[in-house]
């Protein structure tokens, strides 16, 4: 091979490359979008679990959000207080309060206490059960126990406890959401920790037909709409509703005449006992801590 | 001999139709209740038009249709009403139902009534009368009749089909009303070609049916042009689009309506039905329901009155065996597993198959090995190996754009995997899943 054949090819690539280079660097400078590096900082001190918790597309989104001052530190419910602050420090803002939310189960009929009428062959999970026949359970409002909460929910928060019936703990829940999407039949809700009287049960029998299926479903007796303040809790078609926006006239009160126990008042060591969050098998974290 | 007509793929599963398609049908004695469910057919529940306390006569009507796509529901005894509660229904949930104490000693015989004469209605009137005697597709589906037979303006439609092929196993009902009452199938095809006003029908009858066939070519009309056509015994044959591949030969267009091809299909039950309405001038009160499967005692094909308790039923037919297992609404390869005796029959039920422990099969899944039966068995030839593994991962989406909303989850799959992976119910899971998620967009 000659030489100049060498020479001619490597100049004409030569001459591309260094043709395509210099576009390359004019787009650059022509283009060229300058990012806050405190985006990047504020990023890796957020624990990276894109949970959408603080209403963000995830938490890069968030990073650019407090950069920018539209929301507070404290908006990201997966962070610990000392985090929060951390993060406050590095971007010299306020910390801001934020409500702790947590999802919450509007059932307690769990295996032990809710009867199933017919064994359920198939899929093994909510959402297919509870198109036949609803699963089997006799009251067709309540938990399947088929654990899809507990399979969507990436915080290790839901577990299942020993009768079938996923618990929440609250100190690892963010309020994300991902669970009230999971449950086919609507069971979850986000509710902040404030509010602590609630409803276990969607059952809209009354009387006998209500406890025949479940032992602890609300029977639409009343005694609690006439325990508590007026106007806290309503009976709608056979079922307490509470009116959380009278939450501050709510008190355990209301609670202490339920025949079934459906209307609790979240608090004290006995409801955490009652729901078995003491057996909490012990599981890490897998991302919610970095 | 010349081949059969039949349609492509489906599956051969054993018909058991033995212990049921040579009883005659005989009627139930009527129960003490009745459990009339406001959501009897599909589209929007009835509107009550009775309160508790109220005496009502056989064949009164106790529900207003509500809307268009909507239906009338009548009292099927003569009784008191009792309350309105929520009561299980066959698709599982607890819906709003009425319950008729039914009078004792009554003789259950009907106010007199003016009985439409047909032959002097005009379309629309003919439909109407359709609408106010509440009948439903019988088929399972229970779409309301009139507003299958209200087309748009645009669509023409020359050839009624009669679905007589019964292809699901165990099911007999539709065999003996064409073995003991061809004429009032062929009367009611008539006022269906009036209503119309087309002149051209074709019965599709599968051929393990013989005496069938027989029957209706025996009675057919000579200044209409009605055939029978015996088809190849395969499953799902009575499938609307299915049917109209064996008889016409056209394939329905994806997302179509056999209305695209110029096609109506009504099943046997049906068009007995509006021959019986328009005889005795009665609304759809009761029907053929065939009581079958090793889990009773005395298989029967019963004329029961609708919203009769499951319980009740059974019992008329010698009640439960030891080893039975699972009680199906509809066929087994389509219907509804009943999970409560209480729970009452809707016109849509057209059988109860009550397996035992020997018929009921509870394979252990196991992972695909990518046979493709499954490809073989589906009879619109979508890749049920393939969706499958989408709906695994939940990939709703993905399944979207591979037509998954024409699989009408008959089951073929399912039933040809050889290892057992519940296809078709991942299909219903997926299909939910993308309705609940696109009325979640349009509320958004």
């Amino acid at each position: 091979m000659s030489m100049s054949a060498v020479l001619g090819s490597a100049l004409t690539l030569g001459g591309v490359g260094f043709v395509f280079g210099s576009l390359i660097v004019l787009a650059h400078r022509r283009f060229r979008v300058d990012e806050d590096p405190r985006i990047d900082a504020v990023a890796e001190l957020l624990p990276g679990t894109n949970c959408g918790a603080c209403g963000l597309a995830g938490c890069r989104a968030l990073a650019e959000a407090l950069v920018e001052e539209q929301v507070q530190p404290a908006v990201c419910t997966v962070m610990g207080p000392e985090d929060v602050t951390d993060v406050a420090e590095f971007l010299g803002v306020e910390a801001g309060e934020a409500q702790k939310r947590v999802a919450r189960l509007a059932c307690a009929g769990g295996s032990d206490v809710a009867a199933q009428q017919a064994d359920y062959r198939g899929l093994q999970n909510c959402a297919a059960a509870a198109e036949i026949a609803a699963g089997g359970k006799g009251c067709p409002w309540g938990c399947l126990g088929l654990a899809d909460c507990e399979d969507v929910c990436d915080l290790d928060a839901i577990f299942m406890n020993s009768s079938d019936l996923p618990v929440v703990i609250p100190e690892r829940c963010t309020a994300c959401g991902d669970c009230v999407d999971a449950c086919p039949l609507d069971l979850f809700s986000i509710m902040p920790m404030e509010q602590k009287l609630f409803v276990q049960c969607k059952s809209l029998l009354v009387a006998e037909e209500a406890k025949d299926l479940c032992r602890v479903a609300c029977d639409g007796c009343g005694r609690c709409v006439l325990d508590a303040a007026d106007g806290v809790v309503e009976m709608v078609d056979g079922l307490a509703v509470i009116d959380y926006e009278e939450n501050d006239l709510a008190a355990p009160e209301a609670t202490e005449r339920c025949p079934t126990g459906a209307i609790v008042w979240l608090e004290g060591a006995q409801f955490e006992r009652d729901r078995g969050v003491d057996h909490a098998p012990s599981v890490s974290l897998r991302s919610a801590t970095r | 001999m010349r081949s059969l007509l039949s349609f492509r793929h489906g599956v051969h599963p054993p018909d058991h139709k033995q212990a049921t398609e040579h009883i005659p049908v005989r009627r139930m004695s009527f129960p003490d209740e009745v459990i009339l469910h406001l959501r009897q057919h599909t589209g929007k529940p009835a509107r009550l038009c009775v309160k508790p306390g109220d005496r009502v006569e056989r064949g009164d009507v106790v529900a207003q249709a509500d809307g268009f796509v909507s239906s009338p529901v009548h009292a099927t005894t003569t009784g008191t009403i009792v309350a309105l509660e929520l009561w299980p229904h066959p698709d599982g949930s607890r819906s709003q139902a009425l319950r008729i104490a039914v009078e004792r000693h009554s003789a259950q015989v009907p106010r007199p009534r003016l009985v439409p004469e047909w032959r002097t209605l005009s379309a629309k009137e003919l439909i109407a009368a359709i609408r106010d005697a509440g009948l439903v597709g019988l088929g399972g589906a229970a779409f309301p009749t009139h507003v299958k037979l209200s087309p748009p303006e645009d669509k023409k439609i020359d050839t009624l089909l009669i679905n007589g092929c019964e292809c699901e196993p165990y099911l007999t009902a539709d065999h003996r009303a064409m073995v003991e009452h061809p004429e009032k199938v062929q009367h009611g095809i008539r006022i269906l070609l009036h209503a119309l006003g087309i002149e051209r029908a074709m019965i599709g009858i599968e051929s393990n049916k013989p005496d069938a066939v027989e029957a209706l070519r025996a009675t057919l009309p000579d200044d209409l042009d009605v055939t029978v056509h015996p088809l190849r015994v395969k499953y799902p044959q009575g499938a609307e689009k299915m049917l109209i591949r064996a008889l016409i030969g056209c394939e329905v267009p994806s997302g179509g309506l056999p209305m695209d091809v110029g096609v109506l299909v009504q099943n046997i039950a049906s068009v007995e039905m509006i021959a019986t309405v328009f005889e005795s001038g009665l609304p759809l009160i009761e029907r053929t329901v065939s009581v079958t499967g090793g889990g009773v005692r005395r298989p029967a094909n019963l004329t029961v009155p609708i919203g009769t308790k499951l319980r009740d039923v059974l019992d008329a037919c010698g009640g439960l065996t030891e080893d039975v297992e699972e009680i199906v609404f509809g066929g087994p390869m389509m219907g509804m597993a009943q999970a409560d005796l209480n729970v009452p029959t809707v016109k849509g039920t057209g059988g109860i198959v009550v397996l035992s422990k020997g018929e009921s099969r509870q394979g252990e899944t196991h992972p695909c090995i990518r046979c493709g039966h499954c490809l073989d068995a589906c009879p619109i030839f979508l890749n049920p190996q393939n969706l499958g593994a989408l709906a695994l991962a939940r990939r709703w989406d993905e399944m979207e754009a591979q037509n998954l909303m024409d699989c009408m989850l008959c089951g073929c799959c399912s039933y040809a995997c050889p290892s057992s992976i519940p296809l078709s119910q991942l299909f219903a899971l997926a299909k939910t899943s993308l309705r609940k998620s696109s009325i979640k967009g349009k509320a958004a």
